[in-house]
Parts: C-alpha cells; structure tokens; sequence
C-alpha cells in the first residue's frame, strides 16, 4: 500500500478540541487524516475502513463522571464489535490526553488481557490539585515493542507540553507491584517523567507535574499497537511551537513531538 | 415500581484525595478547625424495576460499567420506593 492509501481517523465528539492538529501531524507524514465525530462512524459503521485510528486530547463530553469514561463507554456500546476487531486485527491506536484518558477508561490500556472489561488502571485528579499546562521532559523508555516510537532510541529525552487536571496515573493498589512488573516484562513502559538530564522525576512536582505512580506518563498494550500518553506531541510539531526557539541555536524544522509519529510510518508501509 | 436509586462514589481507603486535601486547607483558612475532607458524589437515579433487589442489581451494574472506576473507587447503593 502506498502511502497516500493509509487512511487514518480522527475521532471526535463533544468537547474534543485537538483535533485539527493532530490530523494536521499526520498530514506532515504525508498522510491524509479526517476527521470524524463518533456519530458518524456510527451513521455509516465505516470504523474498519480505517487503518489507524486516534483519539484527540480535549474534555470530551465535558470531562463528565470522569475525564473519557463517556466517550469510551458510548464507543464501546455503539462500535464495540467494530473496535474487537479493529483491535484484534493489530491496527494501530493512538490516545493523546484525554485520548488517554479514553484508552484507559475503555479497557485497552494497559489492555492486560487485550480488551479488559473493566479498567485496569486510572487516570485520576492530578496532585497538586489543578490543572496543569507546562512544557515537560520525558524520557523513552521502550525497547522497540511501541510501534510509535520504535524510531526513538531508548533512554533519550524528548521536551514536550503537558495539559491536564486528570493524568496522575494509577494501577489498584494491591496490584500496583504485580502490574508494573507486566509492564516491563511485556515492555509496555513507554515514557516516565524526568528532568532535562534524563534523571527520573521520583514523583517530584513539577517534573512529574501530576503525581503519576512511578513517573508513568505514557503506555502502551503488549502487542505495542494501542499507545497512550498524557503530553501532547501534536503540540510540539515544528520548532517554533518550542517556548525557547528564540534562544536555541540550532532551528531545525521539527520539535520533539514529530517523533512520535514517524515510527507508525514504517508499521504501516509493512503491515497493509 | 418505581425507584430512586442512590450511588455514591468515594475514593478507595488509601487514596490521595487533592480536591478533599485543598478544600480542608481552605475550610482552615476560614477558621474552621477540620481534620480532613474527602469528596464524593452522588447520582440519583430514578429507575423503574420489578422490586428493589432488581434495582439494586441494576444499580450495581451502572456503578461498574460507568460511575466507579475499580482501581480507585468504592461505591454504594440505597434504594427508596419512590411514592
């Protein structure tokens, strides 16, 4: 398949308002992304004609009972059939922010059994209290399973935004050690908070700027098809969106986040 | 019959509640001499069901498929005829 062929959604509903540039991202990939409101894709049950599907960051349904659980739960009761086998089929699935937070809420992240009937972990309310807009450090964190991030070396920091009051990551806490292990065994663990020299955050505020257990700011399921995270590299495309582009030296075309988007380039020239 | 159900959600023992911690440093503030706040909300549903035991079964089922998260929140449910 070419690449002009890759059809990718963008997925919004109420609330949802980065949508356009994160369509806009993919677009730089040279990939032509729509945009469409769940009512739609309901409308006309077109969900498998897309190759890749994405969950934009915003409030959707104004952040109501918690931060995505309506967006997630009206999508598994109108295209749940439809997203089993999207799923199953391996297609890729990328949640940014609240995208996250709808990815977490559904059952698919971590996804320890693929497609969970209850949620496994919890985005919950930040601390401090509040909602939290500043740039971040993150470091990667994966070996190579992320289809996202695969052209990411390990270990390196990437500098990006991050935009919420409900990103504090949790696992049940009777779990939380059983958990974290899974994620590194099955090399799920895609990014942790750290400071600009790749030194882990260890919950400080503001490097970890939510509380998130063990610096979790992004992961993914263990097949590395369905990625989640809470920074928004969409935000962090070009040099100029960068808060100190005036002061670096060096101004290349793109910032950070365009890496986050360059590893599903060669997944899905291989894969369709 | 119809029903008023009552779900309450609360955060699991264990859990760091901000909005609770920043309100009861507020209510301090204010001169009150509070030692802790915890927060949790409440949804009335009026439901219509055979009995209350059916209510309840159907509550519990709400409770997990949307109002509750299980890795951080409890719930629980009272049911009142609704007359």
């Amino acid at each position: 398949m070419k690449l002009e062929e890759v059809r990718v959604c963008v997925m919004r509903v109420g609330g949802t308002n980065c949508d356009i540039e994160t369509a806009r991202a993919f677009k730089e990939l040279g990939i032509q992304a729509e945009i469409r409101h769940l009512n739609e894709l309901v409308k006309n049950r077109n969900l498998l004609d897309y190759h890749v599907l994405v969950f934009p960051g915003g409030f959707s349904y104004g952040d109501y009972v918690r931060a995505g659980v309506i967006f997630a739960r009206r999508l598994y009761a109108k295209l749940g059939r439809e997203l089993k086998t999207f799923v199953e089929n391996n297609r890729p699935i990328l949640g940014i922010c609240n995208g996250f937070q709808v990815l977490v809420e559904e059952g698919l992240l971590p996804g320890f059994e693929l497609f969970s009937a209850y949620p496994e972990a919890s985005l919950a309310a930040n601390i401090p209290q509040g909602y939290n807009c500043r740039w971040i450090y993150l470091k990667h964190e994966s070996k190579g399973n992320c289809i996202f991030t695969r052209r990411i070396p390990q270990g390196k920091v990437l500098y990006v935004p991050v935009a919420h009051s409900e990103g504090r990551f949790l696992f049940p806490k009777e779990k939380e050690e059983q958990f974290l292990e899974r994620l590194y065994e099955e090399d799920m663990l895609v990014f942790r908070y750290c400071d600009k020299f790749g030194n882990y955050a260890e919950g400080q505020y503001p490097t970890n700027p939510n509380g998130s257990f063990h610096d979790i700011a992004g992961i993914c399921n263990s097949q590395g098809t369905i990625f989640g995270l809470m920074p928004h590299p969409e935000r962090a495309l070009y040099w100029w969106q960068q808060p100190d582009w005036t002061r670096r030296s060096s101004k290349v075309q793109y910032a950070d986040g365009k890496l986050f988007f360059d590893g599903l380039l060669d997944y899905l020239l291989k894969k369709f | 019959m119809k029903y008023c159900v009552k779900i309450e959600v609360s955060l699991k023992p264990g859990h760091t509640d901000p909005e609770g911690n920043t309100t009861q440093r507020l209510l301090k503030e204010l001169g009150y001499n509070v030692d802790s706040v915890s927060v949790s909300k409440i949804y009335n549903v009026q439901i219509e069901s055979q009995n209350s035991r059916e209510a309840k079964i159907k509550a519990e089922e709400m409770a997990k498929r949307l109002l509750a998260n299980p890795t951080k929140d409890n719930y629980t449910i009272k049911v009142e005829e609704q007359k």
